[in-house]
């Protein structure tokens, strides 16, 4: 992708895609899938399941899973249950995966109950819209203040986000007004890439620009940057009274409060082993594998199947993965040319260390979590304000795994620490 | 390893056969030790990575040309086995592995270093004390007996590829260009070196040698760009690494001038590996801790 100069003594940069004319710009739509697959992450209440094997649901139904439990997944075909099973995800977390055999063409739920307040409707209905990370309505104990409305993306070829704030426009307006009448904000920030900024400033709302390389478009990043906040807690941006929602996500919640339909669409980059990017538009809970069909990719033994971009996506093991309301990119990464990783020791070289945005002491960090000491990672070695944009395993020189052992490491320390909050409870 | 080579072909071509034999035995002993090591401790062979040879290169590019076979045997046991494999290989060293060879050879065998006595029975047409010796023990007007051009190109009695101050330059800004050494740890070596020369120049000139002869003498082109800045005994934050080369520097013409040892280099390289770790703890704070500008 990028090559390191013969004589390096100044550091490549990583450079975001650019869409030149979004009036242009293709959007190829999917047809549906024989089945989908929706999940949920189990939550605490371990009540019966409520679906039922064989239950007809409409498209745009919403389905309660546990009883007594909040959770809830949004139908997105017309068809019967056909499996519930669990799924685990990566780092251990766990899932509930509902499996509806599609029995044809869409019969839209019109028994809705739309009544209520802003609020209460996106509680109900609208934590799972694409785009829309579930945290920022599921949170409402702390009120949101800030408002950062992405239309640029997070990860490199990607360009879902783009597509979704330049194809759309108008509906971002009318999205944003909504949120206005849900949060009490007090400031409202639409973050875009340079091409976007006229038609964006046609909003009304305050724009800001955003260029620059790889990592600078990373929520963290954008705080610092742009508002001057440092978040010493990558993963927990919502404590601190910010609300961060994808431009699909704004232009999804305007859809869905103005004809009453939930959008049950997705658009996902997907990007091929030539690194040549397709956006798609296709039904939330399609398998991975009917998506390469459609585009006609081949997907061979070796190769890497990525949900996300290529430095902050996940790899996944099977096909029948099927894509979720927050996968903004699909990647097929050709076996033969993928970096390996290895099991060498670190040889502080200090590459990491100067690749990493947040001033970790990446060399240190790694020592430490290759042995399994957590705690004293996130303590004495800021393994908690790692923004998790893979860098410091992209420069490695070693090839350590690093960004892995980091969410491990993450992941590890967190259930260290609600082990010991639920044994003080 | 390419970056070491003009210096050592000059060497050899300098020094003639014995020279190339060192060299060739040095790299050898130092790949089957490392071999050895492996089997023994029943680790995956690592001599495929080729650190195992430059060890012994460096090694070798130290040493007279005379050396004896054992003490080439010896040095490289020293290198690999002390210095690198026991603490568990590329890496976790806390030292550089050729400079404990040379530390555990000077201080075993005292003469075993002595180029004067090494290189008696060559003759060249150029002078042939050691450049640091004579200026330690006559005083500053031996050091007229030699150009500088001369040091430069390489006529100066020393080890087999710590001689040619060009090719030496010319290596390590290659290093430099390709990305592999940072510049900060041989500016700052260099820097170092120079400045404290120059002081104690001024102080005392009839004692002490101008600055720009230490710098082309001895092992401290070698030092600058092949041996301070050995990845893991060397810090990795920016501050950190001026720290020490500087302060490597400033030991050296401390124990030039003032020590006992006629080149300060081993040693005091080997002081700030020491003090690595901690120099390293000068680093910023890490996103969202500590206080701002307190």
């Amino acid at each position: 992708m990028v090559k390191k100069p013969f004589f390096s003594l100044a550091r490549p940069k990583l450079k975001y895609p650019v869409i030149d004319d979004f009036a242009v710009h293709k959007i190829v739509d999917l047809p549906l899938p024989s089945k989908v697959t929706l999940y949920l992450e189990t939550g605490k209440s371990p009540g019966r399941l409520l679906p039922a094997l064989g239950e007809h649901v409409k498209t745009g139904q919403k389905i309660m899973i546990h009883e007594g439990g909040g959770e809830y997944l949004i139908s997105t075909v017309t068809g019967s249950i056909k499996e519930i099973s669990d799924f685990t995800g990566t780092n251990g977390s766990e899932y509930k995966a509902v499996t509806i055999e599609v029995s044809g063409k869409d019969q839209f739920d019109e028994g809705l109950d739309f009544t209520g307040g802003l609020s209460e409707k996106a509680l109900e209905f609208l934590s799972i819209l694409p785009g829309v990370d579930p945290s920022l309505f599921i949170r409402d104990d702390i009120a949101v203040d800030t408002l950062l409305v992405f239309g640029i993306d997070r990860d490199l070829l990607v360009t879902t986000n783009q597509v979704a704030a330049g194809t759309q426009i108008e509906l971002i307006s009318k999205g944003i007004e909504y949120l206005k009448g849900i949060f009490p904000l007090k400031k409202t920030l639409f973050l875009v890439p340079p091409e976007l900024a006229d038609s964006a400033a046609e909003t009304g709302i305050r724009i800001e620009e955003v260029k620059g390389a790889y990592p600078d478009t990373l929520p963290v990043m954008i705080l610092k940057d742009v508002l001057g906040i440092k978040i010493s807690n990558a993963r927990d941006i919502r404590s601190s009274g910010i609300g961060v929602i994808n431009a699909e996500g704004v232009v999804a919640l305007a859809s869905a409060l103005d004809s009453g339909r939930i959008p049950v669409d997705k658009i996902i980059t997907v990007i091929d082993r030539d690194n040549r990017a397709t956006t798609v538009k296709a039904r939330i809970g399609t398998p991975i594998s009917h998506i390469f069909q459609a585009l006609g990719i081949e997907v061979r033994y070796g190769d890497r199947i990525v949900m996300g971009g290529p430095m902050m996506g996940n790899a996944v093991y099977s096909e029948d993965i099927a894509i979720r309301h927050d996968t903004d990119a699909l990647m097929v990464q050709d076996g033969g040319r993928i970096a390996w990783n290895s099991d060498s020791h670190c040889i502080n070289c200090g590459e990491c260390v100067r690749a990493c945005p947040a001033k970790v002491p990446v060399n240190m960090l790694v020592r430490l979590l290759e042995n399994g000491l957590y705690e004293e990672a996130a303590n004495d070695y800021d393994l908690l304000s790692c923004i998790e944009c893979g860098l410091c395993t992209y420069v490695c020189v070693a090839k350590i795994p690093i960004f892995h052992y980091i969410m491990l490491g993450k992941h590890e320390y967190a259930r260290i620490n609600n082990a010991e909050e639920l044994s003080n409870a | 390893m390419l970056a070491a080579l003009p210096a050592v072909i000059f060497g050899i071509f300098q020094y003639g056969i014995p020279a190339l034999a060192v060299v060739a035995f040095s790299v050898s002993c130092a790949m089957l030790w490392e071999l050895l090591m492996n089997l023994v401790m029943k680790r995956p062979v690592t001599i495929g990575d080729g650190n195992a040879a430059l060890i012994g290169l460096l090694f070798s590019m130290l040493m007279p040309a005379t050396l004896p076979w054992w003490v080439v045997l010896i040095g490289t046991f020293a290198a690999i086995i002390i210095g690198k494999l026991i603490y568990g290989g590329v890496g976790c060293n806390p030292f550089n592995p050729t400079l404990v060879a040379v530390a555990i050879l000077l201080l075993s065998w005292k003469g075993i270093l002595r180029f004067d006595e090494a290189l008696v029975n060559y003759d060249f047409d150029f002078y042939m004390l050691f450049p640091l010796g004579a200026v330690k023990h006559f005083g500053a007007e031996a050091a007229a007996d030699y150009s500088l051009a001369g040091l430069i190109m390489g006529r100066q009695v020393g080890g087999i590829g710590s001689t040619f101050g060009l090719g030496l330059i010319v290596g390590g800004i290659y290093l430099i260009l390709r990305g592999h050494v940072r510049w900060e740890i041989p500016v700052s070596f260099l820097a170092g070196i120079f400045v404290t020369a120059l002081v104690f120049n001024m102080i005392d000139s009839a004692k002490y040698a101008q600055p720009l002869f230490h710098i082309f003498t001895g092992y401290t082109l070698i030092g600058a760009f092949f041996l301070a800045p050995e990845d893991s005994s060397s810090p990795v934050n920016f501050i950190p690494m001026l720290i020490y080369g500087a302060g490597a520097g400033i030991l050296t013409i401390l124990v030039r001038n003032l020590g006992a040892f006629t080149d300060g280099v081993v040693f005091t390289i080997l002081l700030m590996n020491v003090a690595n770790p901690l120099i390293d703890k000068i680093r910023p704070k890490a996103l969202g801790r500590g206080v701002e500008h307190a």
